[in-house]
């Protein structure tokens, strides 16, 4: 497998205008000879959809939920960043460019994190052009916000539901082509295999999942934006219908699978409150802006209500400890910290798994008034699911899994390893290395879906010629929707006695005891050998009720279990053989004595893509060397 | 710590939209307090499936209040007895030991019983692909500070967008009329600079797609508001008539000219 990653020749700064001037272009009037699928409706295939479809391409969008404004985007809460430098406090295109490799803890490619870092201040434009009710300054001038891992305000804000308003700027675009009759929406359909002809991807198998009905669709690119893997922890901020199937099948049929072992912890989500939790709550990285992070000095107060520890009894353990980013260290660095103070016992909460999130000096300095114009809505959210008042008592939160860095491996053109199988969003592996900093998701999301792909798709299509694609009665289309329906007959006919829930939360616990905050050789290696037995009871003992042909939601759990019982074991092999700790993957024989991540980047200062073999066959690991030519290889300090 | 609950559940079940539905009793035992609404219905589900029974089918994704998807009326009211709160982030909390829950579909003619608790709410997506939107084609605005909003107009306008678009509104009125939904998005786009050149095509068609879905019209209950999960107010009704008469009195058809030369 040849991992090219056509990265454009010149400076960091001119790459991206030199290339769109580079990609072939497709005439107007040519362009609605062109179909493309797009799978997925968040702001990546959301955005893409809606774009592309105004270009001119005949464009079909896929998404399991039941209308395409209930992606999982929506949830995203605290911001967006761009670097407008609209507060004047020295940010840049650089800038961004620079913390956002930094924040990655150099484990990115530099040119799609330029390129990103261009484009962001186009989305800002275009979302205020679609109408999205960012926040404002009294003068009508745009406010913004810091969030962690970066010095400047950037993040551009509405309220704490900035993902929702995003997604519903891109959704309008959408239904406006769909309107149009531009765009065919396919709602409450999952993408179940890709259609690959001659090596070269030209569709999807489908089933409707209201009838059951198995599909094939067939087009000239297929764009898949997916959304991540997270849910392989069983618990995490995800969507309960998030899913890594339509990624995992592409890998199955070559697509590169690039750092599997890169996943985000959130450091401030609510708190586990029981066995029979379905999900994981977050809030907003944003809070930590006026909300300071402590736990109790000594062990014997951690029962104690937080109003009866004294401030010198306090451990404000981030200002502490980074003193210059302080409640505002990146992601991985707040995670790692919350586990080290909750590992040495002075955990709070119940469960001794908590650490308090404190507004009281926020409401004294600034006004209870103003912090509810700030975070309302994420505080009565916070109280409606524990029924604690956080204007009065700190928060109690807790690291989660949020977000998955890995992805599908993709050149700078949003490529795959499958030639016009193009990857955007979470989905793919690009922009943010071994970690993400905090409103970063959204800006990436958009930047594919808006402004890479309607110029990359271009340059694939025009060296295709119009009107070759493959008939829909073709016996290599008829076969992918066989090996779809054999599998479904294979998972309704086990007829054993557990749910899918049950071998999900099987893997879940052994990911995120094994493969989560902390990993280690012999941790990993159980895992290795958990995973498979998890999977072989999957297999002869689950029981789905009903039937195929109908609308049936086990079934459609249980295929996505299944897959995540693949990925974790391969998240597990390459934690396993990445032998350094960088960003969101920390390897505990890797740390400084101060129990910092060691990175070793002269082994290690690259992608790693995996290559799937066939079943039983041990996947092959290949590997994308990365170049710091600009952002200068150096250890990640916060302090 | 609270006490578990035991509740006896009285939960709607229809195998299509074609067969006819019925009430069917389940117990709900050892219910945690801290559960959520959802939780509690996945721990009677599990044990149907372990008895070989179809679960109850129910709409759900993000499980925190932001998604629109959960729908279910719950003791007859949209999303329960908790103001301002999805179904997903309704807890346990707010029943007591021994309670009768009777779980049904958002009822209304748009949208039509899929299976069991889940219902189609495409006509809602249809109403915003006809006018719902500023259209404005990628790469096309200007820089993102040229037009300075008012900040009470920008609030007012998020007020209103923060719609989650779930359809309790709908649930809830007697008429079963979108109206609430409707004039959320008319307030959302009619508010901003951005959203002036289409105010009044954009009305004019949505209402055209609400009469065409079978929405009912408001009479002014006020039901909608009530069950509204994100406090979206009846104001925006009245702000979307105006609108409309307007935009009714003003109409005149678009002229087709061909192009010269």
């Amino acid at each position: 497998m040849e991992l090219n990653a056509r990265i454009p020749d010149g400076p960091i700064d001119k790459k991206w205008e030199k290339h769109r001037f580079d990609l072939k272009l497709v005439n107007p009037a040519n362009k609605r000879k062109y179909k493309v699928l797009v799978v997925g409706s968040g702001l990546a295939g959301g955005a893409a959809a809606a774009s592309l479809a105004e270009l001119g391409y005949e464009v079909e969008c896929y998404c399991y939920q039941d209308s395409p404004r209930r992606a999982h985007s929506i949830a995203a809460q605290g911001g967006i960043n761009a670097a407008k430098n609209y507060q004047n406090d020295g940010d840049s295109v650089y800038r961004l460019f620079y913390d956002t490799v930094k924040g990655g803890d150099f484990r990115a490619r530099e040119a799609n994190v330029h390129r990103l870092a261009e484009v962001s201040n186009n989305i800002i434009d275009q979302c205020v052009g679609q109408g999205v009710p960012f926040a404002r300054e009294y003068g009508g001038l745009l406010d913004n916000r810091s969030f962690g891992g970066a010095q400047v305000s950037r993040t551009f804000y509405a309220r704490g539901q900035t993902g929702q308003q995003l997604l519903i700027g891109a959704y309008q675009a959408l239904e406006r082509q769909i309107g149009l009759g531009k765009v065919k929406m396919f709602p409450r359909h999952e993408m179940l295999d890709l259609i690959v002809v001659d090596g070269v991807a030209k569709g999807i198998v489908t089933r409707d999942m209201v009838t059951g009905e198995v599909e094939s669709h067939v087009a000239d690119a297929v764009c898949l934006a997916t959304g991540g893997y997270g849910n392989v922890f069983y618990l995490s901020t995800n969507a309960k219908g998030c899913n890594g199937t339509a990624i995992w099948r592409a890998y199955k049929k070559g697509a590169a699978f690039a750092n599997p072992c890169f996943t985000q912890i959130h450091p401030t989500c609510i708190p586990v409150t029981g066995d029979h939790q379905s999900k994981l709550t977050l809030m907003s990285e944003s809070l930590r802006n006026d909300g300071r992070i402590w736990v109790p000095k000594r062990k014997e107060d951690c029962g104690k209500p937080a109003a009866e520890i004294a401030e010198e009894d306090r451990d404000y353990y981030l200002e502490r400890k980074y003193p210059s980013y302080g409640n505002l260290a990146p992601r991985d660095v707040s995670s790692r910290a919350a586990k080290q103070v909750c590992d040495e016992g002075r955990g709070v909460g119940p469960t001794r798994l908590g650490v308090y999130l404190d507004f009281s000096d926020a409401i004294k300095r600034l006004g209870a008034a103003k912090i509810e114009e700030k975070y309302g809505n994420l505080f009565e959210m916070y109280e409606r699911i524990t029924d604690e008042n956080p204007y009065k008592t700190p928060m109690r939160i807790f690291p989660a899994s949020h977000y998955t860095m890995g992805g599908l491996w993709v050149d700078y053109n949003l490529m795959s390893t499958i030639p016009g199988l193009f990857v955007l969003g979470e989905a793919n592996f690009s922009d943010h290395g071994a970690n993400r900093l905090g409103a970063s998701a959204l800006m990436q999301g958009l930047a594919d879906g808006y402004f890479v792909i309607p110029y990359t798709i271009g340059g694939y299509l025009a060296g295709i010629k119009p009107g070759t694609r493959i008939k829909a009665e073709d016996p290599i289309v008829k076969a992918a929707e066989q090996t779809v329906t054999e599998r479904m007959s294979k998972l309704m006919s086990i007829g054993g006695k557990e749910t899918p829930d049950h071998f999900h939360r099987e893997l879940g616990k052994v990911m995120w005891e094994m493969c989560g905050m902390g990993r280690n050789e012999a941790g990993l290696k159980k895992a290795l050998e958990l995973i498979p037995k998890i999977r072989e009871e999957f297999w002869s003992n689950l029981r789905i009720p009903g039937s195929s042909d109908d609308l049936n939601q086990s079934l459609e759990m249980a295929g996505r279990v299944a897959d995540f019982l693949e990925i974790g074991e391969l998240m597990c092999l390459d934690a396993l053989e990445r032998r350094e700790s960088c960003g969101g993957h920390f390897r505990e024989e890797w740390q400084t004595a101060e129990g910092e991540a060691l990175r070793d980047d002269e082994n290690f200062a690259h992608v790693a893509a995996w290559e799937y073999k066939g079943e039983g066959q041990a996947p092959v690991r290949h590997t994308e060397q990365l170049a710091f030519e600009n952002v200068h290889l150096a250890t990640r300090s916060y302090k | 710590m609270s006490k578990d609950l035991n509740l006896t559940l009285h939960v709607w079940r229809q195998k299509n939209a074609k067969c006819d539905g019925k009430f069917v009793e389940y117990p709900a035992e050892n219910i945690s307090p801290d559960m959520s609404f959802l939780e509690m219905l996945d721990i009677v589900n599990e044990g149907l499936i372990r008895k070989g029974e179809e679960p109850i089918t129910f709409d759900h994704d993000c499980r925190e209040g932001i998604c629109g998807t959960c729908s279910m009326v719950i003791n007859g009211r949209p999303h329960g007895p908790r103001e301002r709160t999805t179904t997903c982030q309704l807890h346990m909390r707010s029943f007591k030991d021994g309670d009768s829950v009777t779980i049904e579909p958002w009822r209304a003619e748009a949208f039509p019983v899929i299976k069991d608790l889940m219902v189609d709410r495409g006509a809602l997506d249809r109403i915003i692909a006809a006018g719902g939107f500023i259209s404005v084609p990628t790469g096309s605005p200007q820089d993102a500070n040229a037009l300075p909003i008012p900040k009470e107009k920008a609030e007012l306008a998020m007020d209103a967008a923060a719609c989650i678009g779930c359809g309790a509104c709908v649930a809830a009125c007697p008429n079963a009329s979108a109206m609430l939904f409707l004039s959320a998005k008319v307030t959302h786009l009619g508010l901003l600079p951005q959203g002036q050149p289409e105010r009044y095509t954009r009305v004019r068609d949505m209402v055209a797609q609400m009469d065409a879905e079978q929405f009912g019209t408001c009479t002014n209950h006020g039901e909608c508001e009530a069950a509204c999960p994100k406090g979206i107010k009846m104001e925006n009704i009245a702000r979307m008539n105006r609108d409309f008469i307007k935009a009714s009195l003003t109409y005149r058809p678009a002229v087709v000219g061909g192009g010269a030369g």
